[in-house]
């Protein structure tokens, strides 16, 4: 095959100048530029492309278009690999790699297709029916269906190609470039309107391209050329071709897949393979074009059944031949140019079968010159053929077009079948839109409707998207409405607009036969079986049948939304694009309603498959969320820290030496806090300045404690509460003067407390005179901590009396630091986190690390030791201080803690009433408690639960959960603390731990296992 | 995707924002007063409109200032926006 045997001699967009070579299957082929895969297949003969999801059917292409159900395949090798792309949207390149899907070993001998034989076992819910019970094989069961039925494989290795994402704006966006869609942006952009016309192909024109239509005197391709070449020269104008519009959101905010380079072998250096576009538009203007239906009938999908509107692109657009032996089945007017175009292109055309009574006069003359027999009142009953459609069966309906009148009229041999069932607007982007959709009765179709977006959408539909499918009413209709978008956005015209195109064939069609499923040639009417004519498909790519649908009307399915989950009709990656409407015509037919009682199934985005790639775009790897890095990381890393993402920031866990483990090292670091001196960097603490005359009077409300008393110079522990009296952050403050505080908080929450304390000022006490700054990256910290903190601090700044009576726990002071940076001058807070002597030092961020290795070196002759955040865990655990979010949740008061003496009786604050409520009173709530296991050895678990005996059986009721769970050199054991019902009175009492199927012995303690001397645990005053 | 006219920055998109829920919430003076219904209704119970909803926004990714917005919750129309404190506006049903 490596003549292109269906291509013809001249005709169509193609430069057969060149040859482009390509790989389907393994088989190389040619086609040419301007070719997409599919039209290239047809043209070297191939016909079988897929096999069906279900059945494993053999199936070719029916579409030239997105609305291809069959043409699915995996595009690209290795990590470039995507599957499920539609062939006839890949515009082919030399070098293509593509195979066909769903087939085992090959596409043309299929094992899954005994499925097909099997198939009344298979019925629409066969899931829900077959695989019911029992419960505990559904495992295997879904391996099974998983690998028999199903699409492409993604790609098994990371992607190499970069994605981009941008944001526009625009007056008008315009979407398709039809007729319609051209001159909809042609008039807009004539106003200076700044405009963006999308289109899903290569080419701007749609059915131009493919229909044969003319304008002004000229094929309509080279209208559509010119209207391109003025957009492309305007400056105001945005051409998006290979672009999918592909989402509708609210307030006119639309999502563009475009397809950069994906005509390429690979992308260009430096160049996107997709960009995902979010355009907010003032102004939008849908043209987005009509697909054409297939009709239901017997062994419809036979490679070889085609689109008559697909067949006519092919020949004209793409110059390939689909066919030796042509039958056109119609219920409307637009197989005759397709009938006719297949004609002048040397296919044999051996009849058009006329659904309706009447055919169309205008074009009998040409027909009958070109020798094509017409056969008025017929319809294809079935076709012939597995592989490829070898025939036709013709015979008569009565005239509810339920049944057949007089049985088979006779068979006619051909090897193509073009089916033309009328036309669908593709309203799925003006339905995500919120626009409602209405039932027109005469052309079979919804069109736009008045709907909940009326109001705040600015959308308007233009050409057969709006049920006008003359080409007159397309170009004028479409100007007219491209223009009026651009008044609405702002802009008008000076002067006169362009000269307004003309259609050569102004008349309209005439309205089809709407007969949503062809009834088989068998006794019954019916096409449930193959001793019946076949299956009749409506859904292609979901493989549903006719018979599935009435099978769910008659299992007592009523709402179209459930028949279509029940039956997975419209649910394959084209939205039903082609199957929607006969879906809901036939399940109207079986309800015997009337189709609009039957309404139609919620569009949501995406219209078209878009990638993760391009949804990611640049925010992959490294670049997935932004990290934060105190100015000390360096040293860290120099120091060989292991890291520990806090929020987005990455602080040191600890700081291994050579040979050791995380244990050694935790309890190596938690040991050296307490014997000599140890170091840690508490820079990602939250910082938040606070100024104002009102302050005092602000963190007086916003803190359980009193603070108007707080003296300049002094610190103070706080707790917050939301207003339903849970705990939601912890931390000390400040006085730095009268009226200005400095707010520490948590490090994983320091922007959801300037955002509380923002919504507080600006929303309930505005009255307060009162300024919030986060400071938290403004300042370094470095926290010294242990018995020779005090010692080694004296060095450096001599000045400063360290003495506890000077410089008392609790208060901060300003020093200069002598020999630091030439005299640094930093704040100073005894404040602490470990119950041991702690001074945190505060210096302008950028002296961070100056600061840092001061100390370091002033520290070496006590073995200053930097401690990481795992050690720190430890060391303030063993003093019983909590972490908010590790011993609370979200459902904990002070007094679950026992800090109900923080918690001020004299004045309100945020969420004191709560604390009063029944169910905050109750004696039975969580309480903090200590656990020591009997086994001084084990520690257990963070999150294993607390029993009552001594069996970890389920079912059980769990009593409570471990918290916070380590092993302490300073105690010589582990220890835990966790949250228990009632556990204020249970200190002493034994409990069991249960986890992993075992049930530990410990005994319940008082949440604090060690008293240092030096800091009294007075925090909570 | 809302397009959100922030008073003091302008016309925005919606994810420069947050929604704070329902406006027109205002904290009891003399809470210790209340009973644990009133009280409760106070913190937990909140209008679940179809149709015109009064819901604070606060514009967190830009001037960080909140404001009140009078929007429907069937067509997403943004109806009025206007700042804390004022009464809620006359807005079309």
């Amino acid at each position: 095959m490596t003549d292109a045997v269906h291509r013809l001699e001249n005709g169509g967009r193609i430069d057969r100048t060149q040859r482009l070579s390509f790989h389907f299957d393994g088989e190389t082929m040619h086609g040419h530029p301007g070719d997409t895969l599919a039209s290239a297949l047809l043209a070297n003969g191939v016909r079988l492309v897929g096999r069906s999801f279900k059945y494993h059917r053999p199936r070719g292409l029916m579409a030239a278009g997105g609305e291809e159900p069959n043409g699915l395949v995996r595009l690209r090798q290795g990590g470039r690999a995507e599957p499920n792309v539609r062939a006839t949207e890949i515009i082919l390149y030399d070098g293509l790699v593509a195979e066909s899907q769903n087939r085992w070993p090959s596409l043309n001998f299929d094992l899954g297709a005994v499925n097909d034989r099997l198939s009344p076992l298979f019925p629409a819910g066969f899931y829900y029916k077959t695989f019911m019970w029992p419960a505990s094989l559904w495992p295997t069961y879904e391996a099974v269906i998983r690998r028999m039925a199903g699409l492409g494989k993604a790609a098994e290795s990371a992607d190499p190609d970069r994605y981009e994402k941008q944001y526009a704006h625009c007056d008008v966006l315009v979407v398709g470039a039809g007729p319609a869609g051209l001159a909809a942006a042609h008039w807009a952009g004539r106003t200076g309107a700044r405009v963006i016309l999308a289109d899903e192909g290569a080419e701007l024109g749609g059915a131009l391209l493919g229909n044969g239509q003319r304008i002004d005197g000229r094929p309509g391709m080279n209208w559509a050329a010119g209207i391109g070449a003025e957009l492309a020269r305007a400056e105001n104008v945005r051409l998006l071709p290979r672009t999918i519009v592909a989402g509708y959101y609210d307030h006119n905010a639309l999502t563009l897949l475009e397809r950069v380079a994906d005509h390429l072998l690979q992308p260009d250096q430096g160049q996107p393979r997709q960009r995902l576009w979010q355009v907010r538009a003032k102004q939008v203007v849908l043209a987005t074009g009509a697909l054409e239906r297939p009709l239901v009938l017997a062994n419809n999908d036979r490679p070889g059944v085609m689109g008559a509107g697909a067949v006519q692109t092919y020949i004209n657009r793409y110059g390939v031949r689909p066919g030796r032996r042509a039958v056109l089945f119609t219920n409307n007017d637009s197989a005759y140019p397709a009938a006719m175009d297949l004609a002048k292109a040397g296919v044999a055309v051996a009849a058009v079968v006329e659904l309706r009574a009447q055919a169309p006069l205008r074009y009998l003359p040409e027909l009958e010159q070109l020798g094509i027999e017409l056969l008025v009142d017929r319809a294809v009953l079935s076709v012939t053929g597995r592989k490829s459609v070898t025939g036709v069966q013709i015979g008569k309906l009565n005239e509810a077009g339920d049944g057949v009148v007089a049985g088979l009229e006779r068979r006619i041999d051909c090897d193509l079948l073009c089916l033309s069932g009328g036309w669908t607007p593709s309203l799925h982007l003006l339905s995500q839109s919120g626009a409602g959709l209405q039932w027109d009765a005469a052309q079979g179709c919804f069109l736009p409707g008045p709907g909940r977006a009326a109001a705040s959408q600015a959308v308007r539909v233009a050409g057969a998207a709006n049920g006008d499918f003359g080409l007159q009413d397309c170009l004028t209709l479409g100007a007219e409405a491209g223009n009026a978008a651009a008044n609405d956005a702002g802009h008008r015209r000076r002067g006169r607009g362009p000269r307004k195109p003309a259609a050569d064939d102004a008349a309209a069609p005439l309205p089809p036969r709407p007969i949503w499923s062809i009834p088989g040639p068998g006794r019954n009417g019916g096409n449930n079986s193959g001793s019946n004519g076949g299956k009749a498909f409506v859904d292609f790519q979901s493989d549903v049948t006719a018979a599935d649908l009435r099978l769910a009307a008659r299992e007592g399915y009523r709402s179209i939304e459930h028949v279509k989950r029940y039956t997975t009709t419209g649910m394959g990656t084209d939205q039903g694009r082609t199957s929607n409407i006969n879906a809901l015509g036939i399940v109207a037919q079986a309800l015997d309603v009337p189709v609009p009682q039957v309404g139609h199934t919620t569009f949501r985005p995406p219209f078209s498959p878009v990638t993760f790639g391009a949804l990611a775009g640049g925010q992959v790897g490294p670049l997935l969320d932004p990290v934060r890095r105190t100015p000390m990381h360096g040293w860290h890393l120099a120091a060989g820290a292991v890291f520990e993402p806090v929020g987005q920031w990455q602080r040191p866990y600890y700081y291994p030496k050579a040979g050791e483990d995380m244990a050694a090292a935790v309890d190596r670091e938690s040991l050296a806090a307490r014997t000599s001196v140890g170091l840690m960097d508490a820079t990602t603490l939250g910082k938040i300045d606070i100024q104002g005359p009102d302050a005092a009077e602000f963190l007086n409300r916003i803190y359980t404690n009193g603070w108007k008393g707080l003296a300049v110079g002094g610190c103070r522990y706080g707790l917050m509460l939301g207003e339903d009296g849970m705990i939601f952050d912890d931390g000390v403050t400040a006085r730095l003067g009268q009226g200005h505080f400095h707010m520490t908080t948590t490090t994983g929450n320091a922007g959801h407390v300037l955002d509380w304390l923002e919504s507080w000022l600006q929303t309930e006490w505005p009255e307060l005179v009162v300024y919030c700054t986060s400071v938290t990256e403004q300042w370094a910290v470095a926290a010294l901590c242990g018995p020779n903190a005090r010692r080694l601090l004296a060095e450096l700044c001599p000045d400063l009396d360290l003495s506890p009576a000077a410089f008392p726990y609790m208060t901060w002071q300003t020093a200069a630091l002598p020999g630091v940076a030439g005299g640094l001058e930093a704040r100073i807070f005894r404040i602490g986190f470990t119950g041991e002597l702690s001074f945190e030092i505060n210096v302008p961020a950028g002296h961070g690390p100056t600061l840092w290795q001061a100390l370091m070196a002033a520290g070496e002759k006590y073995a200053i030791t930097p401690f990481g955040t795992e050690a720190m865990h430890v060391l303030r655990a063993e003093v019983g201080f909590i972490i908010v979010g590790q011993e609370t949740d979200g459902t904990t008061t002070p007094e679950d803690l026992g800090l109900g003496r923080m918690v001020s009786g004299k004045k309100d604050f945020l969420g004191k009433r709560s604390l009063s409520r029944s169910d905050s009173m109750r004696q039975d709530r969580p309480a903090l408690v200590g656990l020591l296991t009997d086994d001084p050895g084990l520690r257990v678990p963070e999150g294993a639960q607390l029993i009552a005996g001594t069996n970890p059986a389920p079912p059980q009721r769990g009593q409570g959960h471990v918290t916070s769970s380590y092993h302490s050199p300073n105690l010589g054991r582990t220890f835990a603390l966790a949250m228990l019902e009632g556990g204020h009175g249970r200190h002493g009492e034994a409990i069991h731990i249960a986890y992993d199927g075992r049930a530990v012995p410990a005994t319940v303690t008082a949440p604090r296992f060690l008293d240092p001397v030096l800091e009294a645990p007075e925090r909570a005053k | 995707m809302l397009l959100i006219s922030c008073p003091w920055c302008g016309d925005r998109s919606e994810e420069e924002f947050s929604c704070g829920g329902e406006a027109h919430i205002v904290r009891p003076v003399t809470p210790q007063d209340m009973d644990d219904q009133a009280w409760g209704d106070y913190v937990f119970m909140r209008r679940n409109e179809k149709g015109v909803h009064f819901e604070r926004w606060r514009h967190g990714n830009g001037c960080g200032r909140w404001f009140n917005v009078a929007r429907s919750t069937v067509t997403h129309e943004i109806l009025a926006i206007y700042q804390v404190g004022d009464d809620r506006p006359e807005v079309p049903e």
